[in-house]
This record gives structure tokens, C-alpha cells and sequence, in this order.
């Protein structure tokens, strides 16, 4: 299972960054979203990777904590996804604006002059 | 209930910028009122919250747990010297561009005001927290705002350099996630008080995944700090933005300063750890070489907005530099003159960035900047947004109060006596002369960068003062009260602050007696007292 894990984190973030390095703004949109992912996979594996095992623990008593989840990780990516849902949208305006100013998706808002 | 003052420079902006959405743009003028109040209040609150940490010398610091848990548990809230001084920056920056906005600028855009105070709240969060993944969220907060601010007034070159910008500090909140995750992947906390006292103990197979941590979250802070080489989005961004943005925005990069200022001391200051000076060197090197980058950049410039975007890259840079020294053992005096210069060099360069539009005018006036953004909005002649005249009366020979302003300001920028940039830079080459026979090659190329980069700094602005107030035939564009105004008001704080030295090196000297000190933070919030809540009838809980 950490294998897998680690290999998909992987392959997200290599997309992810060649991606956000390409000039067309699509590109570096798509490029943001597959790096949080990545990131998001990585801030739930910090919590160490368990398999059927609860966040919650019941009420009282003696509780052997290696049993259960971390729950804080939990908690992190999900106001690490909001927040870059809400981030992303707003790009996506902020893009489809440049697009409208100046006709074309390049991030610099010209095309590169060929030769 | 004056320990719940500590939360109310967040709630406040909260509050004022939660209500302005409910209403649309037409109730302008109450917006105004009550983003003016609400940064009034927070004015009042910052400083009352300096006075009591000024009380109580280098061990004044106040904790605030929130939901009233145990220190590591939930989210601490710490007000000490250092966050109560950037709380003021903040309260004095914002309530001067808010004034100024007032002008010409709250017209150009929807939820101008909210953004602003949603902007304020996120800058005070980020000061005051004391969690490091809710220092996150508060990043977030000013960054969103942030956006829409630099977004504010539309057109072509602002969305191209919005772009930018919205990438590169995305990509940058990436990074500091990951490094929060890391960090508390190996050491199972994120209370930076917590984290402190367990970091030197983590066993060294785990150090370099450690360090990784922190390194990550530092390349996230220094983006945020503009230097070099992650500051190329910043000049595009800063001069783009309107000018009541830009004012605000001079504080934008001191919040990555502070965060690196504040876990640096707190994790890699102490003696005979692991970690001890970490970092140091690359600090001083990328400082040194963002103070050279903004050198060069300076003089390069052929525009007010884009040597005042470069003044904000000097002054992190330098500021950058002497936390570098202080971690490698240097003394803290020069740190002191440091952050001095740092309070100096923001006031001055948000003037800046109020005075680059007066200055500006005379190309196209102002009617052909509302011109301009009229047309971008293009649907129909809303009579809200289309009023021709700025609002508030003309001033009286403003175009001379502007140049005296951007005199003054040049003079704090290049650090020529008497006024506080001198005073601060006086001070950091007599700490970096202070270890003379130590003195290293850094220590000499700090000295002559400082005193070099003010010259750039003067030869540019001097150009640019030249071209504008001397070499336009006629005076003829109309400034209006409400822009010089604020403009006046932090010249006169700068007059202040020159005149007041002593009490404000006093300040920064306790503030960095009080960084040094590292037990008061690391320790203190564990002492923090929990209020005592009145147990409910039925609840047969104990409270523990």
C-alpha cells in the first residue's frame, strides 16, 4: 500500500509541476490541481496509513491509541481541499478574463514571437 | 474581559467585513464609515495591546486559547512585543490607505471595502497565531483578499500580473502544506510553542525529514517575503496594483519577515541542539543577493511603481539578511536596528505607493483613468460608478505637499539622516562592525550593500523626482485632500518615530530581548491560564 501511495503522490506531483511550467493557462490550471492532490494524498499519509481502523475513539476508558487513525491529518486535508477548491475556482475566473483582455491563453498574454 | 482583546483584531475586521457583504456597492459611503470604525478600532486595540506588552518589558506576552483548551491541544492565540508592533503597522497602514481609497479608488470595483477588511483580518491572524496550520489558513485568508485587491479596478495589465501572482502563491501554499505536514509527520504537533520544546529532541534518523520541513515551509515564506530568487512575480504585481493596494501590500511581504523572525528564533536560536543556526548562511546569502537584485532593479526602473515595488524587495532582503546574522550568533543589537529599520522602511514605501498616483497624473489625468475603467465595465452609465469628479474638496498647492512627501520618503529609503532609515542603518553596520575581529567577508559585503543600495535607491528616486516636479512645465493637475492627507499623516510618523528613537529602539530591543528568550514563548503557553467556566447544572463532567 505505501508503495502505491507513494508512487501515485509521485506521478501527480511530476505531472503536476511539468504542467504548471507549460505557457498555456489550461495547462497551469490543471497543473495547480494535480500538485494538491498530490498534496492533499501527502498531508492524509502523514497521519501514517492504517487500514480499517476508526478516527474516533469512544467514550472513556483505556483506549490503545495505535489502533485507531489519526484524525488530525483527517482535518487538514479537509480545509486544505477547500481552500484550494476556493483557490482554483478563482483562477479560473481570473483566466477566463486574461483570455477575454487579450485573446489568447498564453500566461503572458502574448504569443511568443517565432523567428 | 481585556484578555479577550487579544482575539478582537481578528474578529473586528471579521465582523465589519461580514456585514458590507450584505449590502451591494450603492451604500458606498456607509461601507466607508464602517471599514473606517472598524480600523479605527483595531488601531485602538493594537495599541493599547503594545502599551501593555510595552508595560510589562521583555517578558510581556499574553496567550488566548481559544475554546479555552489546554496549550497544545487547540489553536493558541500569542500576543507578544513583535506581534503587537506588527499589529500596529498594520492598523496605521490600513487606516491610511483606507482614507486614500476614499478619493477615487473605492468607486472602481465591487466589494472594495470587504476584501480589504477580510485582508486586514488575515494579516492580523497571521500575526497573532501561535499554530502553525492555522497560520496556514490565516495565509490563505490574506491571500484570497489579497487577490481580489490586486484584481481591484480591473484592465489588461492588472489580470495579466493577477495571474502571476495567483499562481505563484498558489504554488507556494503548496509548498507550506507540505511543510506543515512533514513537520508534524515527525513530530506530532503543530503548537509552534510544542514544536519548539520537542524539536531538538527528535531523534537524528529523523533530523533530515525535519529540516526538509522546515526547509519547504522557509522556500514558502521567503516567496511570500519577495526575495531573491523567488521575487520575480512581486514588481509586475506591486506596481499593477492600485494604489491604495500597493500601500497595503508594502506590509503583505513583512508577514513572510515575521514568520521566518519568529519560528527561526524559536526553533534554530537555541544553543547546543541539532539544529542550532540552521539556515543561517542560506538567510544571509539570499538576503544579500535580494538587496542587490532590488539594487539593480532600482536603478533600472523608469517608473515611480516599479522603484517603489523594488524599495519593498530591499527592505525584506535586508531585513532578511540581519535575521541570518542574528542566527548565526551575531549580536542583537544589530537585529534590534533591524526591525526598527523595518517599521521605517514600510511606512516609508506605503507613502510611496500613495504618492505614485498624484505623482503620475499629469500623462492622462483623472479623468482618463475613470475613462478607462468605465469602459472595462462597460454595461451601461451606472451613475454610481460613472460620477466624472473624485470626491472631497481640491488641496491647496498639493502638488507641492506631494513633492515634499516624495522628498522625505527618498530620504528614509536611502537612509540619509536625520530621518529613521538612518537610524536603522546606522545601527546594522554598527552590529555587523560590532564582531570586528570576526568580522567575515558577509559582514563586510552586508555593510557595503546597505550603503550602496542606498545610493542606488537616491540616484533613482532623485531621477524620477526630477523628471516629475521639475521638468513639467505646469502644475496643472488638482490633488485631491484626501489623497495627501494620509500621505501627510505617515510622513509625520516617520517624523515621529525619528524624533522618538530611543523609545522605539527601546521597544525592538525588548522585542528582540523577548525573541531570544525563547522559554518565555516555548514554555509560557503551557502556563497559560485557562478561564474557569461556570459548570452547567446536569453536566456531571468533571472539568479537567
Amino acid at each position: 500500500m505505501e508503495l502505491i501511495l507513494s508512487f501515485a503522490i509521485g506521478v501527480l506531483t511530476a505531472s503536476g509541476i511539468w504542467l504548471l511550467l507549460r505557457p498555456r493557462s489550461f495547462q497551469v490550471i490543471i497543473g495547480l490541481c494535480l500538485l494538491s492532490y498530490a498534496v492533499n494524498l501527502f498531508i492524509f499519509s502523514m497521519g501514517r496509513l492504517t487500514l480499517g481502523a476508526p478516527a474516533i475513539m469512544p467514550k472513556g476508558g483505556f483506549i490503545d491509541p495505535t489502533r485507531y487513525a489519526d484524525p488530525l491529518p483527517q482535518a487538514l486535508v479537509l480545509t486544505a481541499i477547500v481552500i484550494s477548491f476556493a483557490t482554483t475556482a478563482l483562477f479560473l475566473v481570473v483566466m477566463i478574463a486574461a483570455r477575454g483582455f487579450t485573446g489568447t491563453d498564453h500566461v503572458d498574454g502574448k504569443e511568443r514571437e517565432l523567428p | 474581559m481585556i484578555q479577550h482583546l487579544i482575539i478582537a483584531p481578528i474578529l473586528i475586521p471579521f465582523i465589519a467585513g461580514a456585514l458590507m457583504l450584505l449590502y451591494d456597492d450603492r451604500q458606498r459611503s456607509a461601507k466607508f464609515w464602517l471599514s473606517l470604525i472598524s480600523a479605527g478600532l483595531l488601531l485602538l486595540v493594537a495599541i493599547r495591546l503594545l502599551l501593555e506588552a510595552k508595560e510589562a518589558g521583555s517578558g510581556g506576552i499574553g496567550f488566548y486559547l481559544l475554546g479555552n483548551w489546554a496549550a497544545p491541544m487547540a489553536i493558541v492565540l500569542v500576543v507578544d512585543h513583535l506581534s503587537a508592533m506588527m499589529l500596529v503597522l498594520t492598523a496605521i497602514i490600513g487606516l491610511a490607505s483606507l482614507v486614500y481609497s476614499r478619493a477615487v479608488w473605492h468607486r472602481q470595483g465591487q466589494h472594495y471595502f470587504s476584501l480589504f477588511q477580510f485582508l486586514l483580518m488575515g494579516l492580523n491572524g497571521a500575526f497573532l497565531t501561535g499554530d502553525l496550520f492555522n497560520l496556514f489558513v490565516f495565509f490563505e485568508v490574506l491571500l484570497a483578499a489579497s487577490y481580489g485587491l490586486l484584481l481591484h479596478g480591473s484592465g489588461q495589465a492588472r489580470v495579466r500580473a493577477g495571474m502571476h501572482y495567483i499562481a505563484v502563491n498558489l504554488a507556494a501554499s503548496l509548498l507550506f502544506l507540505l511543510g506543515v505536514s512533514l513537520i508534524y509527520g515527525v513530530t506530532g504537533t503543530l503548537n509552534m510553542a510544542h514544536l519548539a520544546n520537542l524539536a531538538p529532541m527528535i531523534p537524528a534518523v529523523d533530523q533530515p525529514l525535519l529540516k526538509m520541513g522546515f526547509a519547504l515551509l522557509g522556500v514558502a515564506f521567503l516567496i511570500k517575503a519577495g526575495s531573491w530568487p523567488l521575487s520575480f512575480w512581486l514588481p509586475n504585481a506591486y506596481m499593477s496594483a492600485a494604489a491604495p493596494v500597493g500601500a497595503i501590500f508594502a506590509i503583505l511581504t513583512k508577514v513572510g519577515i515575521y514568520a521566518i523572525l519568529r519560528l527561526s528564533m524559536l526553533l534554530f536560536a537555541e544553543e547546543g541542539t541539532g539544529l542550532t543556526g540552521w539556515g543561517a548562511e542560506v538567510l544571509i546569502l539570499l538576503g544579500l543577493a535580494s538587496v542587490a537584485f532590488a539594487l539593480f532593479g532600482t536603478l533600472a526602473s523608469q517608473s515611480l511603481g516599479r522603484i517603489a515595488a523594488y524599495a519593498v524587495i530591499l527592505s525584506s532582503g535586508t531585513v532578511l539578511a540581519v535575521i541570518g546574522f542574528a542566527l548565526a550568533g551575531g549580536g542583537g543589537w544589530m537585529l534590534t536596528a533591524a526591525l526598527y529599520y523595518m517599521i521605517g522602511s514600510t511606512l516609508a514605501t506605503a507613502t510611496l505607493f500613495l504618492l505614485v498616483e498624484p505623482m503620475s497624473r499629469d500623462d492622462g489625468g483623472i479623468a482618463a483613468m475613470l475613462a478607462l475603467t468605465a469602459e472595462i465595465y462597460g454595461t451601461g452609465k451606472d451613475e454610481s460608478l460613472g460620477a466624472e469628479t473624485p470626491d472631497g474638496p481640491a488641496m491647496p498647492a498639493g502638488l507641492t505637499l506631494i513633492s515634499v512627501c516624495f522628498g522625505i520618503c527618498a530620504i528614509v529609503l536611502a537612509g540619509l539622516p536625520p530621518l529613521p532609515g538612518f537610524v536603522g542603518k546606522l545601527g546594522m553596520i554598527q552590529g555587523a562592525l560590532a564582531d570586528a575581529p570576526a568580522a567575515t567577508f558577509l559582514n563586510w559585503s552586508f555593510i557595503a550593500l546597505l550603503i550602496l543600495s542606498g545610493l542606488g535607491t537616491i540616484i533613482a528616486l532623485a531621477r524620477i523626482g526630477i523628471q516629475t516636479f521639475w521638468g513639467s512645465d505646469e502644475a496643472s493637475s488638482s490633488v485631491m485632500a484626501l489623497e495627501v492627507a494620509p500621505a501627510l499623516v505617515l510622513i509625520a510618523l516617520l517624523g515621529v518615530m525619528s524624533i522618538k528613537s530611543e523609545a522605539v529602539l527601546r521597544y525592538t530591543g525588548n522585542t528582540v530581548e523577548a525573541l531570544q528568550d525563547r522559554s518565555l514563548y516555548a514554555y509560557g503557553v503551557f502556563g497559560a491560564a485557562r478561564t474557569t467556566v461556570p459548570m452547567l447544572p446536569g453536566t456531571g463532567e468533571e472539568q479537567p
